[in-house]
């Protein structure tokens, strides 16, 4: 039983690598760059859920709103201001500016909320536990509806980027911008649009993460960041289901490496299958070999 | 007026200055051909004209309207489409949503009529529809390049380079396809290195060479012209 309900935790734990490893991916493959300030968004997701229950006395449901809003706003604010301007620039100016937008956002978060961790609220604890086999295996009700809003999300952008205009001209602004631009698609709306994605599927995850490791602080976003873009990177840059099949690949390997070799190792372990399977696929599980065609 | 006016058109990449004040003009109804070597400028002036490159001064006016500042995304809208050079079909999207791209700022039943048309015009993208656009062959990708750029139902159709790369049969149907489009009562802005294919379907001519116009007139009188014959026509 131990080894299912390890099993079980990874992919719970992958499923919120996966949705954030879906903003990273995204950003991308649309706007080209790696928003590293992304993590961070996650951690202000968690921070507006928890000022919203905790200060504002809002319900879980309400809450969860609350921070996807927030985000979703965040995320076209940060693109206007920091990223736009550099949409001509080379790509190191614009990876600086997200790291330097990530140090911006986790210094403010120390400002308003301090060093002090806050213990974040279970959001799904009146769901109750689910126990198998006479107890033996439980699986928690946070894994329940992690699992579940993963689900949820994949099949929504899957419908989403398959079978909607704005969903389509995404696509086609990941695969060639001056093309899209010549069938009328206006680009930097679309790349708005793309943050705005990003940055509450973001605030879902802050949610999803916080209730299953209650311990909310500054930097609480850039672990889970820095692993998910490594998820991204894992499945396929750029590629959606890529990012669903990192995410879960990373969360079950972390899971079972903290379980049978070590707490310590689990991240160096992380970081190894990445290294072993871009010598083996450079591009990514899912991803597509570059060619040019001339 | 003219349906397409440019005049003393300027524009730079960076320090280049690629096009030095060229002027010319599109009547409603005709084929114009814009030919010349590699490099003279010919994709510079249609991407200028479609809003991809701004140019640093100089007039575009398409039925009277300036487009100067006009956004790419936005000349479609005008009625001006540009199928341009290397194809650039989204090659992992299937041949049906290449062409919804192409009438991304139609309303779909009017996009359902033309798909018909444009189907009729390339029955081997209906055979194909919901393969994706990275299976095809390079001629099939040039139909597509054009069927798109139709969706958005153009008044003045701008091709870049259609018969790039291809067999020389298929240079011809490609070719013929132009014509049939032509008899349907679609303007062309013709960009051409096959000078001679060009010149063969076009009303009139001009020729661009290192970003100035050259010489122009009805495509028949240049294609006799000894400079021309001797410089793009091989003879």
């Amino acid at each position: 039983m131990g080894f299912v309900s390890n099993l079980v935790n990874g992919i719970s734990l992958g499923a919120v690598y996966a949705i954030i490893a879906l903003g990273y991916t995204m950003v991308y493959g649309i706007a080209k760059m790696l928003n590293f300030a992304h993590g961070d968004i996650i951690m202000v997701g968690g921070y507006l859920c928890f000022c919203s229950i905790s200060y504002l006395g809002l319900n879980p449901f309400v809450s969860v709103l609350v921070s996807i809003v927030g985000c979703t706003v965040l995320g076209i604010v940060i693109e206007r201001l920091a990223y736009k301007p550099l949409r001509e620039a080379p790509s190191l100016d614009v990876l600086i500016t997200a790291i330097g937008v990530s140090y911006l956002l986790q210094n403010t978060a120390l400002l308003i909320w301090g060093s002090n961790p806050k213990s974040f609220p279970n959001l799904f604890k009146s769901l109750g536990n689910i126990r198998l086999f006479d107890g033996q295996l439980v699986i928690s009700s946070t894994a329940i509806v992690t699992i579940a809003t993963n689900i949820v999300i994949m099949l929504a952008l899957t419908w989403f980027t398959s079978k909607t205009r704005m969903g389509k001209a995404m696509r086609a602004c990941s695969e060639d911008k001056g093309a899209a631009q010549l069938m009328g698609i206006n680009v930097n709306s679309t790349i708005s649009l793309t943050f705005a994605i990003g940055s509450g599927l973001a605030a879902v995850a802050g949610v999803l993460l916080c209730s299953a490791y209650p311990t909310l602080m500054p930097t609480t976003g850039s672990m889970p960041g820095i692993k998910a873009f490594v998820a991204a990177v894992l499945g396929g840059i750029g590629s959606i289901p890529g990012a669903m099949v990192g995410g879960i690949l990373l969360g079950v390997a972390e899971i079972f490496a903290k379980a049978y070799i070590g707490t310590q190792f689990s991240d160096a372990i992380v970081f190894a299958l990445l290294i072993v399977v871009l010598l083996i696929k450079p591009t990514g599980i899912l991803g597509k070999p570059i060619s040019e065609k001339v | 007026m003219s349906m397409l006016e440019v005049s003393d058109l300027n524009v730079y990449y960076g320090s280049i200055h690629a096009l030095k004040g060229i002027s010319f003009n599109v009547e409603q109804g005709e084929i114009v051909t814009l030919i010349g070597a590699n490099g003279a400028g010919k994709s510079t002036t249609l991407n200028t004209i479609s809003g991809l490159l701004k140019p640093s001064s100089g007039k575009i006016r398409f039925e009277g309207e300036s487009l100067v500042g006009v956004p790419a995304h936005k000349t479609v809208g005008k009625g001006i489409a540009l199928c341009p050079e290397g194809r650039r079909v989204f090659l992992q999207m299937s041949v049906e949503e290449n062409l919804d791209m192409g009438a991304y700022t139609r309303p779909d039943d009017e996009a359902a009529e033309t798909k018909e048309l444009v189907f009729k015009s390339f029955p081997r993208l209906l055979e194909r529809r919901r393969q994706s656009a990275g299976t095809l062959s390079g001629g099939e990708q040039q139909m597509l390049a054009m069927g798109r750029a139709l969706m958005s139902k153009p008044r003045l159709l701008m091709l870049d380079e259609p018969s790039m790369g291809l067999a020389p049969i298929l240079v011809e149907e490609i070719f013929s396809i132009i014509e049939q489009l032509h008899d349907e009562g679609t303007t062309i802005l013709l960009v051409e290195q096959n000078a001679q294919m060009a010149l063969q379907i076009a009303n009139r001519a001009y020729v661009l060479e290192t970003g100035n116009i050259s010489m122009e007139g009805p495509a028949e009188e240049l294609a006799h012209d000894p400079r021309v014959q001797k410089a793009y026509l091989g003879g």
